[in-house]
């Protein structure tokens, strides 16, 4: 039986929908109402507010904290100044991705570390030889994102700490209502927002003061359906739809690597050694084989298809997470590569998805060609070959009060 | 006189699997079973007024599915339910540790233990599942003759080579490890807990004489492993109306066929003619012809017992005595007046749904086979237990309950003689009991029967050699193409139409279905019928 969240004494009552889906061990609200639509819209354009708590979440302190998790993450931690966030994977020693996350440097020796599945074991297999402590503070800190345009505004009037100084990717100490907090402004919304951890005692204050100073700033509570979306226009990869964790798969080919998964930018080679190392310097040198990308689906050839049946365009609300074959038509239509998650974009107008496609047909602009079904008829739609980035808001990195303090 | 093309001598689970595929063949077939009731020792029977006992072999897991699909089980009432958890009970104040499908809930559990075992469970099944995965090509094929240049041979050894090929380095190396290490050193790799190393190792030593830390029984938790309900490997569950239920089905699938089926009637000898087998003679006196007969018996019965020593070749004689049987393991069944409620973990919940574990540590379990090595039985013995009528209401009235009680070690040589066994089983089940109830104090008011199986009773009951619930200990020296004798692996012996069908033949016991299959399969292939 999957366990309550700290905010879930609030979120059940809000929760009409009845609507929920297990996330790492907790109930995870899916819509709080029978339509998500509203909680995606105030994630684009108020702010929403979700809870986070199933995240794993890990506290790395000690003198070689900087250096152990330089070892074990595909990123330079040493160079990660204190304050600062860095969106990251870890590998295994054939350089596979092993999990996607965040790290963030909290102070001198302490760090603060995200993930999505459980990392305790995969991070302590690495501390031999360093002075570092570990611990799982997954169950004892819990944690509410808040995205959307208006979710500085919020937070500034829920804590004295000065908002507009927390840059993209930046993490502070704050209080909130007299309880300590950390906030980063992180998110996996592609907007706007900030994550807000505190202990689980304070979690029912820190939801009613978010929700408070949120009112006037149409705050709503969104579940993991908007997430999703949202996600995806952001082009962010989800570990158990996208790709696997490569120490939990049968077979070689369920294993991608980060230059595989459009992470190769968080990968720092040139460094002392760390896990995977060898095989992404080869990787790196040889080429990859796969690529992942974007994908813009035709709409108007999906009209096309569905008015021969008389019908409208017809697309699911949700977003999807089912394997789509993507074939090359210049090449006998083979299979050249799957989309593996997808969405209506409302803000964007566009049917989009996130695919793996074997290399050379990853260059963008090319035209593929996307299977979809209609009246249990299968049919091949054009899509574009794009970045997976479909959405990328100048608010997202903006710090409009700092701007305005400097000028 | 009506001849039949094939007697299956025992109508046990794989005789009557055995028997159905011959007769799916179009082959005239009779099964012969000494007891008024089939399924041999997987059998359910009304021990006591409205209570229906799986009286020896207890859960399923290993029947192969394709023998389901072949044999149009599910019609025949082939129904498994699975089981959700694995609880074992502490003394020490711990709430004890329950291992749920819910993977998320199972961390929680283990991470109270250690954190790095909750979290390394997901290694460890991919590891197990890959293996598992290859000793589905040994066991759904007669094993290899090693020995011959047979093209068919040949080609059953290359298309075991490209599954090991397959396994990929990492998995052949710890296929390796599996086959040699003991199951405590094998789980040690991974797991560090010995709350939790203790449950899990215990799948090493079921039917075998030996200990948790003795070598080779590594390999007998993967026999306990390589399981699959529904496509989901080492998943256990509980068969419909008891593990007879499948018994039944594999009759009526039989019937369907064609097979006929008799019980009550015991065979005392094998017919022979020339040096062949023509057939057999009941207790009763009654002498039936067939072309071939296939015996279900264990080899040590159908040889030595039904054809007799001096019928049989020397070296094929040594080499079935140096055949280990050795029952190291008792049965208590009881019934109860209502359920039983753990000290350490009070209350109604599915830890009493699943597999019950008494297996507190390493230690323990090894002391428990200390007490077995020089002739007695374990004075804290390992005891796997179930209460299937949670999960089947059909097997006793509403509100009460059956508990089975699996038990090792309980070695069929007593120091004082397998036949002192009568004397002490009285106070075997006590120990058994007493043991019990100290982990759940109100279970002794709840008995309303009680019904002890000594590896003697086994013996007597089941005719299975020295009560070994596998026909024969399955470790390494006594499996593949040496089971049961090195160069008669396939089901054949040494008597011109007289097979074997059995867990005494590849690949070996549990309700597993496959010597019946293989058998059936090798039979028709060799044109004997």
């Amino acid at each position: 039986m999957p366990l309550p969240s700290p905010f879930f004494e609030r979120t059940s009552k809000l929760c009409t929908s009845m609507s929920y889906k297990e996330w790492s061990g907790y109930y995870a609200v899916k819509s709080y109402e029978t339509a998500y639509v509203p909680e995606y819209f105030a994630f684009r354009h108020s702010a929403g507010l979700l809870d986070v708590t199933p995240l794993f979440k890990y506290s790395v302190k000690g003198k070689d904290a900087a250096s152990f998790l330089s070892r074990v993450m595909v990123k330079n931690i040493n160079k990660l100044k204190v304050g600062r966030v860095s969106y990251l994977c870890w590998c295994d020693d054939d350089g596979k991705v092993i999990d996607d996350g965040t790290v963030m440097h909290i102070s001198e020796e302490e760090f603060f570390v995200t993930s999505a599945d459980p990392s305790f074991l995969w991070l302590k297999r690495y501390t031999r030889g360093y002075v570092v402590e570990i611990n799982d503070v997954t169950d004892s800190i819990c944690g509410l994102a808040l995205q959307g345009p208006t979710s500085r505004e919020i937070l500034r009037k829920c804590t004295g700490y000065d908002i507009d100084q927390l840059k993209f990717f930046a993490v502070t100490e704050a209080v909130i209502d007299g309880f300590d907090v950390r906030i980063s402004r992180t998110g996996y919304t592609g907007d706007l927002g900030y994550e807000i951890w505190t202990e689980n005692k304070n979690a029912l204050k820190l939801w009613d003061t978010i929700m408070d100073a949120g009112k006037d700033y149409d705050i709503l509570p969104a579940g993991l359906d908007a997430l999703d979306i949202t996600r995806i226009e952001a082009g962010l990869i989800l570990k158990g739809a996208d790709y696997h964790n490569a120490a939990h798969v049968l077979i070689e080919d369920r294993k991608v690597s980060p230059y595989e998964l459009g992470l190769g930018w968080t990968v720092n080679l040139d460094r002392e050694p760390f896990n995977g190392q060898a095989a992404l310097q080869l990787e790196k040198e040889k080429g990859s084989f796969w690529g992942t990308v974007g994908l813009d689906i035709s709409w108007p050839e999906l009209e096309t298809i569905y008015a021969k049946y008389g019908l409208p365009p017809e697309v699911s609300g949700e977003a999807w997470r089912t394997s789509i074959p993507v074939y090359a038509e210049d090449d006998h239509y083979k299979q050249i590569g799957y989309a593996t998650s997808g969405t209506w974009s409302p803000t964007l107008k566009k049917n989009i998805a996130i695919a793996i496609l074997e290399k050379p047909y990853d260059v963008i602009g090319s035209q593929l060609q996307f299977e979809v079904t209609v009246e249990h008829t299968r049919h091949l739609v054009s899509a574009e070959v794009c970045k997976t980035q479909f959405f990328n808001p100048e608010r997202k990195r903006s710090n409009p009060g700092l701007e305005t303090v400097s000028a | 006189m009506n001849k039949y093309d094939a007697i299956v001598v025992g109508g046990g689970h794989n005789g009557l699997v055995c028997a159905a595929y011959l007769a799916k063949a179009g082959k005239k077939v009779l099964v012969v079973e000494k007891r008024h009731v089939l399924g041999g020792a997987a059998v359910s029977e009304e021990l006591y007024p409205g209570f229906t006992f799986s009286v020896a072999s207890y859960v399923v897991s290993l029947f192969r599915p394709h023998i389901i699909r072949e044999l149009n089980l599910a019609e025949h009432g082939y129904e498994v339910i699975p089981m959700d958890c694995t609880f074992t009970p502490s003394l020490d104040g711990d709430p004890g540790l329950a291992r749920w499908s819910d993977a998320s809930l199972t961390r929680r559990e283990v991470s109270r233990l250690s954190r790095k075992d909750a979290e390394v469970y997901g290694e460890f099944a991919i590891a197990m599942t890959a293996i598992s995965k290859f000793t589905k090509e040994v066991i759904d094929h007669p094993a290899p003759d090693i020995t011959s240049y047979h093209p068919r041979e040949l080609k059953n050894l290359m298309r075991l080579g490209q599954a090991v090929k397959k396994l990929g380095p990492e998995m052949m190396h710890l296929n390796t490890k599996l086959l040699t290490m003991s199951a405590v050193d094998f789980l040690s790799m991974w797991f560090e807990s010995e709350r939790l190393l203790a449950p899990m190792s215990v799948s090493g030593i079921i039917g075998t004489f030996q200990g948790v830390r003795s070598p080779g029984t590594a390999y007998v938790l993967l026999h306990h492993y390589m399981g699959e309900l529904d496509g989901a490997y080492r998943s256990w569950g509980f068969s419909k109306g008891g593990t007879g239920g499948i018994s039944m089905a594999c009759a009526r699938a039989a019937e369907s066929f064609g097979a006929e089926i008799r019980t009550e009637a015991g065979v005392a000898e094998i017919k022979m003619k020339n040096g062949r087998a023509v057939g057999v003679v009941l207790e009763n006196g009654d002498e039936i012809e067939a072309k071939i007969v296939v015996s279900n018996a264990d080899p040590n019965r159908t040889m030595l017992g039904m054809v007799g020593e001096d019928n049989l070749p020397d070296d094929y004689v040594t080499g079935l005595k140096r055949f280990k049987y050795r029952g190291s393991s008792g049965k208590v069944n009881l019934a109860l007046d209502g359920l039983p409620d753990f000290a350490c973990r009070p209350g109604f919940g599915g830890h009493l749904k699943g597999d019950i574990t008494i297996a507190p540590s390493i230690n323990y379990l090894e002391r428990a086979y200390d007490d077995a090595k020089y002739g007695d039985f374990s004075k804290h013995p390992f005891i796997d237990c179930v209460i299937p009528t949670l999960t089947d209401p059909s097997l006793a009235p509403p509100g009460k309950h059956i508990m089975s009680c699996f038990v090792q070690y309980a070695p069929y040589h007593l120091k004082e003689g397998a036949d002192t066994w009568p004397d002490r089983r009285e106070e075997f089940g006590d120990t058994v009991v007493n043991t019990l109830a100290e982990y759940m104090p109100n279970l002794k008011s709840k008995i309303l029967y009680r019904q002890v199986l000594t590896p003697w009773d086994i013996e007597k009951k089941f005719g299975l050699t020295e009560g070994n619930i596998f026909q024969g200990e399955l470790s390494l020296e006594q499996l593949l193409f040496q089971r049961p004798v090195a160069g008669w692996s396939n089901y054949q012996t040494p008597i011109k139409d007289l097979w074997l069908c059995g867990s005494g033949t590849h690949p070996g016991g549990g309700i597993i279905g496959s010597g019946g299959e293989l058998s059936a399969k090798t039979i028709l292939r060799s044109g004997a019928v």
